[in-house]
């Protein structure tokens, strides 16, 4: 997959973004102390691209109303519904009224899907090296849900920085690809605390982490970069350095969005 | 449509100054789909391209023309808004000056170090309202932020303001650039809440 920008449009190419809809809230699954995933379900549904967010809208009974963007952490195979993760942020208006407010029923609006060139399906071949710090695993889930789903061969590995055991986010489903032969390697690391037995990496992802990982892969792979700015910055300056084409490397950096 | 139970937490902040649907960020977050560039201010060039020609400037050459001094509030299409941002650099018009090129055509397009376009209407860059910025609160424009230097367009959208800017050539149609082709709104004033195509 040359990954020129021309070729990205391409296939991430929306018509438009569409209006507003209102979703309903069917569950809700406590992830880990501070992520929760909302399963919303939609009206008008066109599908999407793994690796697309939404825009979300709240409105207050003055009038008053706020709006953030999140990603998609279901597969676009799961049809007519979203998974929404949402991680609890400090003071942040939108997030706490998901983790404090919401109840399976509850009614909010989105649109979407949302964006381009992060974004991957099982037509682009591999192999696919996912990089997730903290939240920045959503959009990446849900590009390996898709690749499980369409059962790919093509080699793939997610790397995903966490600070602690209990921040992992969808830790047992990413458990459970070990024991499928061709489900895709998954490497954690534990930069702030880990526990006795830990046999995964315990510092921050460094040049010779990704070296190890590049060596493994043999053929150049696309590259997915999801989480803090400079997160993401660190680790895509590794890869320029460690030889990967910058056109290959496709980033999304958040910031606090509350 | 009310959300039950949602009453917002934003009211401390002047609303008349937020445009609808963004809220205030005290940081400045990056967002860029692409690896940050190392772009050398010795390689570094800023062109602009019209049907009667084109003219370039290094860096020396183009610290060598009028600074500009703005502070204003910026508004990214991923909801934030920060408030009273201060950067210097170059106005479009004195670029054009210097040249001594009129923009003849109605549309520009914005070209960077990685590829990256967007589409402006001539009117949009002219009288002050644009600059090729390389100094941000003072110091040299952050790499992330789009140092060496960066178009602003502060009146719209974020993604408006180009990052690691090349140049710009003039167009007589308005040719989508990067984000537009995904369906991003082909004008983007955030205080019309023109956010994707359509709006």
């Amino acid at each position: 997959m040359p990954a020129t920008d021309t070729d990205a449009r391409a296939p991430g190419a929306i018509g438009g973004v569409g209006g507003w809809q209102k979703v309903t809230i069917d569950s809700i699954t406590e992830e880990t102390y501070r992520a929760k995933t909302f399963r919303v379900s939609l009206s008008d549904w066109n599908g999407f691209r793994p690796g697309q967010h939404v825009d979300v809208r709240l409105t207050a009974p003055d009038g008053y109303q706020a709006q953030r963007s999140y990603s998609i952490a279901s597969p676009p195979e799961v049809e007519s519904a979203l998974d929404l993760t949402v991680e609890l942020v400090e003071d942040g208006e939108v997030s706490s009224w998901f983790h404090e407010v919401a109840q399976p029923g509850d009614v909010f609006e989105l649109r979407g899907p949302i964006g381009g060139p992060f974004t991957w399906t099982v037509d682009d071949g591999g192999p696919l090296l996912l990089v997730a710090g903290g939240s920045g695993v959503v959009p990446l889930m849900s590009m390996l849900r898709h690749r499980q789903a369409q059962n790919a061969t093509s080699s793939a590995h997610l790397l995903y920085s966490s600070r602690t055991l209990d921040d992992v986010i969808y830790r047992d489903e990413l458990e459970a690809y070990s024991s499928d032969p061709s489900g895709p390697r998954v490497s954690h690391t534990l930069t702030r605390k880990h526990p006795p037995g830990w046999t995964g990496f315990t510092r921050r992802i460094d040049r010779e982490m990704i070296d190890e990982l590049l060596d493994e892969m043999g053929k150049p792979p696309a590259v997915f970069i999801c989480g803090p700015t400079a997160f993401v910055e660190s680790v895509a300056a590794g890869l320029v350095t460690a030889g990967v084409d910058a056109e290959r490397i496709r980033a999304e950096r958040f910031g606090p969005s509350g | 449509m009310t959300t039950r139970g949602f009453v917002g937490r934003s009211r401390g902040v002047d609303q008349d100054r937020l445009p609808p649907g963004q809220y205030l960020e005290r940081g400045f977050p990056v967002l860029s789909y692409e690896a940050t560039p190392s772009v050398d201010r010795a390689d570094w060039q800023f062109s602009i391209d019209t049907a009667e020609g084109s003219t370039s400037w290094t860096w020396d050459q183009m610290l060598g023309l009028p600074q500009t001094t703005v502070t204003v509030d910026i508004h990214c299409v991923t909801k934030w808004t920060k408030f009273d941002t201060t950067w210097e650099g170059v106005t479009i018009d004195d670029f054009l000056d210097a040249a001594g090129v009129e923009l003849s055509s109605p549309y520009l397009l914005a070209t960077c170090y990685t590829g990256y376009t967007t589409n402006l209407p001539s009117e949009d860059v002219l009288d002050g309202r644009a600059m090729v910025a390389h100094t941000f609160e003072g110091e040299p424009l952050d790499p992330e932020h789009g140092g060496p230097a960066r178009l602003l367009v502060p009146h719209l959208y974020f993604w408006k303001s180009a990052k690691w800017v090349r140049g710009l050539q003039t167009m007589d149609e308005n040719s989508p650039g990067f984000w537009e082709g995904y369906g991003y709104h082909i004008r983007g004033d955030p205080w019309l809440e023109q956010r994707y195509a359509g709006d």
